[in-house]
């Protein structure tokens, strides 16, 4: 850089020979100086406001730019987070206490129709009914072509191929939107626990499940709670036992002429249901509608073991004599009044057979006399046999897990006068379900603990049950049980190795107009087994069964029930891994292989 | 010195953009990667549970019984009954083994069948 010196000797001499001030020079000169610096540096600052004016358009045109760009773009979640658990939004699976699936989701399509972007209405609908020809054409082509409807659902549930198919038809108003829909792979096995399900709220891409009866619609909230995360609801059901019940239950219905049946086999100490069967039934995955007309208990719909009120017959002998023991009032050698016909008032009770004067409290039950129960009854009193029978849980709905069940409340006699205490010792007069008699012969048989019965598996036996009768008690009615199927009115239910014990009990059918049928009954055996160990307790009863054996119609359980309970008794025990007691292996022809 | 500083602020401004960029790009590629593997997933188990379906259904016990019945020449099959309880008293135990002489020497494993 060139300096220019502030006093340039040339020009203060040439000023001192003027006779000037040479500090005027020098004044010049600083100013010239000052004036190139500051234009300098006014350059230097005008750069730096360029630069910061480049740099803050550049972050405001970069901040705009994003701003537009987010107000533009569709809202999207952040996916970056990866979900280490994820959550399925799809309903749990049911599974019986193995394991077996029972009840699980399957993905199909439904079929959706948007007429405007149709190309040709009337042919769609024209090549839809071949494809689907349980859909009606009229009104099909009218939706279509009517220009009103903009979205219509065509098929709620379509298979592969059907899909495939109508994809053919290139038609590009027609599609489809993702269908969760519930599977029951056992069909009609465990119709009646299971219930079915249906949809709820619809939307294009998904429906929701709900359940529509049984335990499908019980535990409906459990069964949708994400939380369950894929766990399955486990049931006390057994599927082999349950196949094995309905086979043996449908077999002997037809052998019997019986027009309906039930069968709930329940675990004495647990109060586990382990099947439960009511035939006729109905497939789950094709649930009927209910019927409009005729009597709803004649509807496959109708589960006659855990909705049905029936009189249940002498079956209920077994508590007039657990409240004679348990008061104390006799012992099973106690001889009672048997004499035949009982007069009370204007009514007249009368045996089957006349078993003359007295019997034994054991033979009372074992011959099963209506008169010797009607005298225990009357001499226990009203109230004793409220208590017992309030005890056994025949007052109020089975709380089970089951709306049908819990909405079914046991008919009970408005006035409770002496003649129904008598008739109800017998089981007539008290109208309650199998379950309810399920839970009664558990509870009396296991040493006199009131079980809960329940559909879902439990873990062991429950805690602090009441105790209704003692296990002394409990024993002595065992046994007479088991005389009943020894040399009673239930012989045919022996099974070797299986020391069957139980109760027959024969009720006639009331007319709808008042009155009893004089050849409709209802055939039940109450039945427990092994005798010595209860492990099981099979209520089994027939609607109106009719056999002809040695030249005479027969309808009493003895004959109907009891060799059904038998066969049923002899496939599902060994099922259930219940040994036959030792005196059955002598004879045994070859082991069973595999597990 | 100065300037010397500029570079070296310079330099690391580029190589933390650098660094940042590549993290930010590992990051989508391992998200995109994730969401990926998440539908795989997701038809997986679509898969199993049709497949668990089909096999509740082709296990269901009236078809096992039909298929029993029909192959009962081959299989006898029939119902489990009381008289196919065994006791583990009764089975055989088998035939405790014989004491086997003891080889020390080496000895030709080679064709000791004496065939081919």
């Amino acid at each position: 850089m060139k300096r220019t010196p502030l006093r340039p000797l040339a020009s203060v001499i040439s000023a001192r020979s003027k006779g000037e001030n040479p500090d005027r020079i020098e004044a010049r000169e600083r100013a010239k100086r000052n004036q190139a610096m500051m234009t300098r540096q006014r350059k230097r600052a005008e750069n730096r406001l360029m630069i910061m004016g480049v740099a803050f358009f550049f972050a405001f045109g970069a901040i705009g730019a994003r701003m537009g760009m987010l107000a533009a773009t569709e809202p999207a979640e952040p996916n970056a987070i990866a979900s280490t658990s994820q959550i399925l939004n799809q309903r749990a699976d049911i599974v019986d206490r193995n394991g077996t699936v029972l009840a699980t989701n399957l993905t199909t399509q439904s079929l959706y129709a948007q007429p405007p972007l149709m190309i040709d209405p009337a042919k769609a609908a024209k090549d839809l009914i071949k494809i689907f020809p349980d859909l009606d054409e009229k009104r099909l082509t009218r939706d279509f072509t009517g220009g009103k409807r903009k979205f219509l659902w065509v098929k709620r549930k379509i298979s592969p191929e059907q899909r495939q198919a109508v994809h053919d038809l290139g038609e590009p108003g027609l599609l489809f939107g993702p269908r969760e829909m519930r599977l029951y792979p056992n069909g009609n096995l465990a119709a009646h626990i299971l219930g079915g399900a249906g949809f709820g709220k619809e939307g294009v891409q998904a429906a929701e499940i709900v359940g529509v009866a049984g335990i499908e619609k019980y535990h409906d909230k459990l069964l949708r709670d994400p939380a369950m995360n894929g766990a399955p609801l486990q049931l006390s059901i057994d599927l082999t036992a349950q196949a094995t019940t309905r086979r043996v239950l449908s077999g002997g219905m037809k052998i019997m002429g019986a027009k309906g049946a039930s069968a709930v086999l329940m675990d004495v100490n647990t109060g586990e249901i382990v099947s439960m069967v009511s035939l006729p039934d109905f497939d789950p995955n094709d649930r009927p509608r209910p019927a409009v007309d005729g009597d709803p208990s004649d509807s496959p719909l109708f589960n006659r073991a855990a909705q049905g009120v029936y009189e249940l017959g002498s079956t209920f002998k077994l508590f007039a004599a657990a409240t004679h023991l348990e008061k104390g009032l006799a012992t099973p050698d106690t001889l009672i009044n048997t004499e035949s016909p009982m007069r009370v008032g204007k009514f007249r009770i009368r045996d089957f057979h006349n078993y003359g004067k007295t019997l034994s409290l054991t033979d009372v039950i074992v011959k099963s006399s209506n008169v010797g129960t009607a005298r225990m009854a009357l001499e226990a009193g009203a109230g004793a046999q409220q208590q017992m029978l309030s005890d056994l849980g025949f007052f109020e709905p089975v709380d089970v897990e089951l709306g049908s069940a819990t909405q079914t409340r046991p008919i009970l006699p408005k006035r409770w006068s002496d003649i129904s205490t008598m008739t109800i010792s017998y089981g007539h007069g008290i109208a309650a379900t199998p379950l309810h008699l399920a839970t009664a012969y558990a509870s009396i048989t296991n040493g006199g603990y009131r079980v809960k019965p329940t559909l879902i598996k439990q873990r062991g036996v429950a805690k602090d049950r009441p105790q209704v009768i003692s296990e002394k008690t409990s024993a002595q009615l065992r046994y007479m049980l088991r005389q009943v199927v020894a040399k009673g009115t239930a012989s045919l239910g022996e099974v070797e190795g299986y020391e069957v014990a139980g109760k027959t009990g024969t009720a006639d059918k009331p007319k709808p107009s008042g009155g009893y049928y004089e050849d409709r009954v209802i055939a039940t055996f109450a039945t427990v087994f092994p005798a010595s160990n209860p492990k099981y307790v099979l209520i089994l009863s027939l609607d109106e069964p009719e056999i002809f054996v040695h030249g005479e119609k027969r309808r009493t359980a003895g004959w109907t029930a009891v060799p059904v309970a038998a066969e049923l008794i002899s496939r599902v025990a060994p099922v259930l891994d219940l040994r036959p007691a030792v005196a059955a292996i002598d004879q045994i022809t070859y082991t069973s292989a595999g597990n | 010195m100065k300037n010397f500083l500029y570079l070296l602020c310079c330099a690391l401004v580029v190589g933390m953009a650098y660094w940042a960029y590549t993290e930010n790009y590992r990051t989508q590629a391992t998200a995109k990667r994730v969401q990926k593997l998440q539908q795989a997933i997701a038809s997986e188990r679509e898969e199993i549970s049709v497949l668990k379906a089909e096999w509740a259904y082709l296990n269901r016990p009236e078809r096992l019984r039909e298929l029993a019945d029909l192959n009962f020449e081959t299989l006898g099959l029939i119902p489990l009954s009381s008289q196919h309880f065994g006791d583990t008293n009764l089975v055989a135990f088998p035939p405790r083994p014989t004491n086997l002489e003891i080889v020390n020497e080496p000895i030709s494993v080679q064709n000791s069948e004496g065939v081919e």
